[in-house]
């Protein structure tokens, strides 16, 4: 059984149909990648599964639980951490507070400390600042922080949208290490990316979504040889 | 002396306008909306009081300031109970209509709340039992003098301040309740139920501003039903200017406010105090539009 199965997922936003019809699974232990171009509906698939939006029509289930009624905030707590586009870092709160409010969810006080340890771990320049506002971190470390943040609830999937999005190439690099290190420590990923060359590199299997539908999946590598996927997302004729 | 004796004077009802501004800024910084239903809900926090303090009377057969210890939990209850009441039927269906549906079902709550309150109680004055209210004066130095009564009043305000102060700064909910400030959406995609969270600032904001209301009421001693408009728009004029959404802003917004208006009539001419406190007030928002503390926090864009 897939941990993630989503089957005939139709979400509107008003009027507009957003995502029509979306079929998708992630097994336990994948980095799976969600490419395509802007307002394909990679956002929105993401916003569905973590309870951010309401589907309309067809079916969500995490880990053999359905997850089309449950509220986002106890989504979190059946273990999906959802890193929304655009580094949204509570930047009033210091860098410890973001922390901890990413574990919020969690009361076992040892807990946290393991999960802390284990953020402070993979991006030591966090507990260099942990006394800091997050509003005046550079950009690259406000990325480590919402990644971090979403670590802290030890999620068994981490939804990321567009982590590599606005940063340096050599940040950018290192944010896709982090994700293979992130998925070697057991979390199972799903990765919405522009960047699709550097998705596919890392990713086990790949979606390619347009205009809110799934128009071709499969292994990263496969894809990564695909004409079409050439053509319109590598940047190549 | 003087000059002691008014800054004393001005700190006490400073601290009456904080209070009740912390209400506006705590579901300011929740919501972005101004509850203008917040000063109705400090009145009822007097008139509950003089319900529950002329029953405790009744029931002892005489009148002791100790009877305002049970009367101040009494009305912190009630008016947190009528401030979640409120969020629960007239803010929280319009969460999602935008900004003025919100704004305009404030401001009915307000009216609603004021007629209430005229037509439970009556349009006359109100008065609270005289051997309530503590009475004699401390000498402080020389020869300023302080009631016993103000003596309480800072005490009781300040620690309010205090414990508020620690909770939403050191606290996992407090926390939680200034995530929810900055963003609803990643809030709840922390696990916080952002619901639960507003709910409780309209239990704490109705709740601290239901006791100024005791407090305002007991020292005056007599109030009527439009203390909610005339005390509530100070108080909410209080948060804007010690930067709205900012909870130390709101404190201090308000010990500003008291100071000023007190030296204003102190010195000057009572007739004209508001004048001149106003002025001063606007030339301060002309210099710093968001407030003293208003937006100081570092923001990279
Ligand atoms: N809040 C909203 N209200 C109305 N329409 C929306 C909203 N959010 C997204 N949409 C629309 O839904 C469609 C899918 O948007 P989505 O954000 O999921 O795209 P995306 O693939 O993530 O794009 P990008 O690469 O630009 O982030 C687009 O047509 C977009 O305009
Ligand atoms: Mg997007």
């Amino acid at each position: 059984m897939p941990l993630l199965k989503i089957e005939n997922l139709h979400t509107f936003y008003g009027h507009v149909h957003a995502l029509k019809g979306i079929n998708l699974e992630v097994e336990e232990g994948e980095i799976v990648t969600l490419i395509g171009a802007n307002g394909a509906g990679k956002s929105t698939t993401l916003r569905t599964i973590s309870g951010l939006v309401r589907p309309r029509e067809g079916r969500i289930e995490f880990n053999g639980h359905l997850l089309n009624n449950v509220p986002a905030h106890q989504i979190v707590q059946m273990g999906i951490s959802h890193v929304p586009e655009g580094r949204r870092i509570f930047t009033t709160l210091t860098v410890m507070e973001n922390l901890m409010m990413g574990a919020y969810t969690i009361r076992d006080e040892r807990v946290i400390q393991e999960n802390l340890e284990r953020v402070f771990t993979l991006f030591p320049r966090l507990a260099e600042r942990k006394n800091q506002l997050g509003g005046t971190l550079s950009g690259g470390e406000q990325q480590m922080l919402t990644i971090g943040r979403a670590l802290m609830a030890r999620p068994r999937l981490l939804l990321l949208d567009e982590p590599s999005l606005g940063l340096a190439p050599m940040l950018v690099r290192a944010i896709f290490e982090t994700i293979r290190e992130i998925n070697a420590g057991g979390t199972t990923i799903l990765l919405v990316e522009q960047n699709a060359r550097a998705a596919l590199k890392i990713a086990h299997r790949a979606y390619v979504l347009e205009t809110g539908r799934v128009v071709l999946s499969g292994p990263a590598h496969e894809l990564m040889q695909d004409e079409r996927v050439r053509k319109a997302y590598l940047g190549e004729r | 002396m003087q000059f002691l004796q008014q800054t004393i004077n001005g700190i006490t009802i400073g601290s009456f306008y904080a209070l009740v501004a912390l209400g506006y800024t705590m579901v300011y910084g929740v919501l972005k909306m101004i509850n203008f239903a917040h000063g109705g809900m400090f009145m009822w926090g007097a008139y509950i009081g003089l319900t529950v303090t002329t029953g405790l009377v009744a029931l002892v057969g005489y009148a002791s300031p100790w009877a305002l210890v049970p009367t101040l939990i009494a009305v912190m209850v009630a008016v947190a109970g009528i401030g979640v009441l409120v969020e629960r039927v007239a803010y929280r269906p319009l969460r999602t209509a935008g900004r003025l549906a919100p704004l305009i079902s404030a401001l009915g709550m307000a009216f609603i709340l004021e007629s209430l309150a005229r037509n439970v109680y009556g349009a006359s004055w109100k008065t609270y039992l005289p051997g309530l209210v503590p009475g004699g004066r401390v000498a402080l130095l020389g020869n300023v003098r302080i009631s016993v009564m103000q003596v309480l009043v800072l005490l009781v305000s300040f620690l309010l301040m205090a414990l508020l102060y620690l909770f939403v700064y050191r606290t996992r909910v407090g926390t939680a309740m200034r995530a929810v400030a900055q963003d609803h959406e990643v809030s709840r995609l922390m696990g916080i139920d952002v619901d639960r969270i507003i709910a409780t600032v309209f239990l704490i904001g109705p709740g601290l501003g239901g006791m100024a209301g005791l407090i305002v009421g007991t020292y005056y001693g007599s109030f009527d039903f439009t203390l909610g408009w005339s005390f509530g728009l100070r108080a909410f004029i209080a948060a804007i200017l010690g930067g709205i959404g900012n909870i130390p802003g709101a404190m201090l917004g308000g010990m500003l406010l008291g100071i000023v208006e007190t030296f204003a009539a102190g010195y000057i001419s009572p007739q004209w105090k508001d004048v001149i406190a106003y002025v001063i007030l606007i030339f301060i928002l002309i210099f710093r539009p968001t407030g003293l503390l208003g937006e100081r926090v570092a923001e990279k864009l």
